[in-house]
């Protein structure tokens, strides 16, 4: 399969400024953040959930816990293929029972990663409420599943495929529409 | 318009686990590396996935064990995965079936994978040539006991941080012990230098030609001398007929002792298969020391096993296209 890139949906100044609303946005809706941890679900939503801290530590003077997500082991999909996705270690180092999680990805499609990374917060304790962030919501949802905060909503058509580029995994950054051709 | 074609070099994974003698050094740190989650996975308080719901993993012992085949059953319990259980003492064998026809009855049952222990070396490979389901070998004769290698690795990795250039002694009955071959097996991937003690008759030169890197010592002082890891194996009186040695002999020229223990390195460690005897290969003192990893061994076993079984037995026949992205986003 080939693909080709269509058009560039995000630059990297409106990727800062994009995480940097939505730092605002969870320190207004959440009624105090000390409550509050990151969960980055791997392998972008990490930097992007170790950026909003950042974020809120430098707007708000709060430091919030972040930890990362693996979902390998929850997936929904592994019967269906040949050879099995390397699987990742959590890094969690805080309890997750009562916390107020905000589970972070870079996109939102299906809803079947939310589900698994929900399933994989319960093996772990009881939180007391678990909200999404996403930077791309590109809707064709197959589950009940919506992001409480949102970057930006963009349409698509089933064949095209939202490229998130950040600069510590992909050594550049901006984020791409790009399209399957065969 | 810029293309990018994506296209990724996969390691060949195994099939089946029928020794580590077949295995590369990558193929071995894959494991090791994949065994890593499951091991924080234990100090979960819920310890129940649902990865290989539906699945079910058929356990044919056909020689006693207790420790290996509660860790599969528990590997496979924790994901999701139901066990088929057939135990030496209490199965057909016992009225003369053969081990083809058990595996075959075993296989209509339509497991996912099998676990085979068997007193004959080669079992495990005999029934892999004749199954469409994965193998893993838990133990063939005097053989190989992959399992058992690849989690006394894991172990030898978390306590020295590397298992690269690792100076070795073993001791006991090495002519007996499938650890000890496939431990061999193993380390010399990573440029090991083993140095072998016990009576001698338990100690034929043939095992040199196991890897480069062997030599055999006769005396336990001088054995342990600069040794980093320290195997102590099991006296395995069900495999002897005629001891060589009375156990009396035994405890004074080979028991691991703490005076002994001091001819390592001071940050040697201590490894054995288990189950212990204590007093007879190994001083209590010494098994229940700071450099033992006796009990990390056992738990490091689950992990280990779950990503063994998670895969080997997960997945879709081998001709199933490989998935076309690490994550659904």
């Amino acid at each position: 399969m080939r693909v080709i890139e269509k058009r560039q949906l995000m630059a990297p100044e409106e990727i800062d400024r994009t995480l940097q609303r939505l730092a605002h946005e969870i320190v207004e809706k959440s009624g105090g953040t000390s409550n509050v941890v990151l969960i980055g679900v791997r392998r972008r939503g990490v930097p992007l959930a170790q950026r909003l801290a950042k974020s809120i530590k430098r707007s708000a003077n709060v430091e919030i816990p972040v930890g990362t997500l693996d979902i390998t082991l929850y997936r929904d999909d592994l019967s269906t293929v040949a050879s099995q996705p390397v699987i990742q270690a959590n890094d969690i180092p805080f309890t997750v029972d009562n916390r107020d999680i905000v589970l972070i990805d870079d996109v939102l499609y299906t809803g079947r990663t939310a589900r698994a990374a929900m399933n994989g917060l319960f093996d772990l304790g009881r939180p007391k409420r678990i909200r999404m962030l996403v930077l791309i919501d590109r809707g064709h949802r197959e589950l009940p599943i919506e992001a409480t905060f949102i970057g930006r909503t963009v349409t698509t058509s089933d064949s095209e495929i939202i490229e998130v580029r950040l600069m510590e995994i992909d050594n550049e950054e901006r984020v791409m529409l790009v399209d399957r051709v065969d | 318009m810029a293309v990018s074609v994506t296209a990724k070099s996969v390691m060949q994974r195994p099939r089946h686990l029928l020794g580590i003698e077949s295995l590369t050094a990558e193929q071995i740190t894959f494991f090791l590396d994949q065994a890593k989650p499951f091991q924080e996975f234990q100090r979960h308080p819920l310890k129940k996935l649902a990865t290989l719901r539906g699945k079910t993993v058929a356990l044919a012992f056909f020689e006693p064990s207790t420790r290996t085949r509660i860790s599969f059953a528990t590997a496979a319990a924790r994901l999701g995965a139901d066990t088929m259980n057939l135990q030496a003492e209490s199965s057909s064998l016992k009225k003369g079936e053969s081990l083809i026809d058990t595996v075959w009855t075993l296989e209509a049952m339509r497991p996912d994978g099998i676990v085979i222990r068997h007193s004959a070396s080669g079992a495990p490979d005999f029934i892999a040539r004749r199954l469409e389901i994965p193998v893993m070998n838990a133990g063939d004769g005097t053989h190989e006991h992959p399992t058992q290698a690849l989690l006394d690795a894991l172990t030898i990795r978390d306590r020295k941080g590397r298992l690269e250039n690792l100076r070795v002694t073993i001791l006991g009955d090495l002519l007996h012990s499938r650890v000890a071959r496939s431990n061999i097996h193993l380390l010399s991937r990573f440029g090991a230098q083993f140095t072998l003690c016990g009576p001698a008759m338990w100690l034929p030169k043939e095992l040199e030609c196991l890897a480069p890197n062997i030599r055999r010592v006769a005396q336990i002082e001088k054995a342990l001398e600069g040794a980093d890891v320290v195997m102590v194996l099991r006296v395995q009186s069900e495999r002897i007929h005629e001891p060589p040695i009375s156990m009396d002999d035994y405890i004074l020229r080979y028991q691991l002792t703490p005076a002994r223990l001091r001819y390592a390195e001071p940050d040697a460690i201590v490894l054995h298969p288990g189950p212990i005897i204590r007093g007879l290969e190994i001083d209590p003192a010494v098994a229940d020391g700071p450099q033992s990893c006796i009990l990390e061994q056992v738990t490091n076993g689950l992990a280990v096993r779950m990503a063994l079984l998670f895969h080997l037995v997960s997945g879709a026949p081998p001709d199933a296209p490989h998935p076309a992205k690490e994550t659904p986003a």
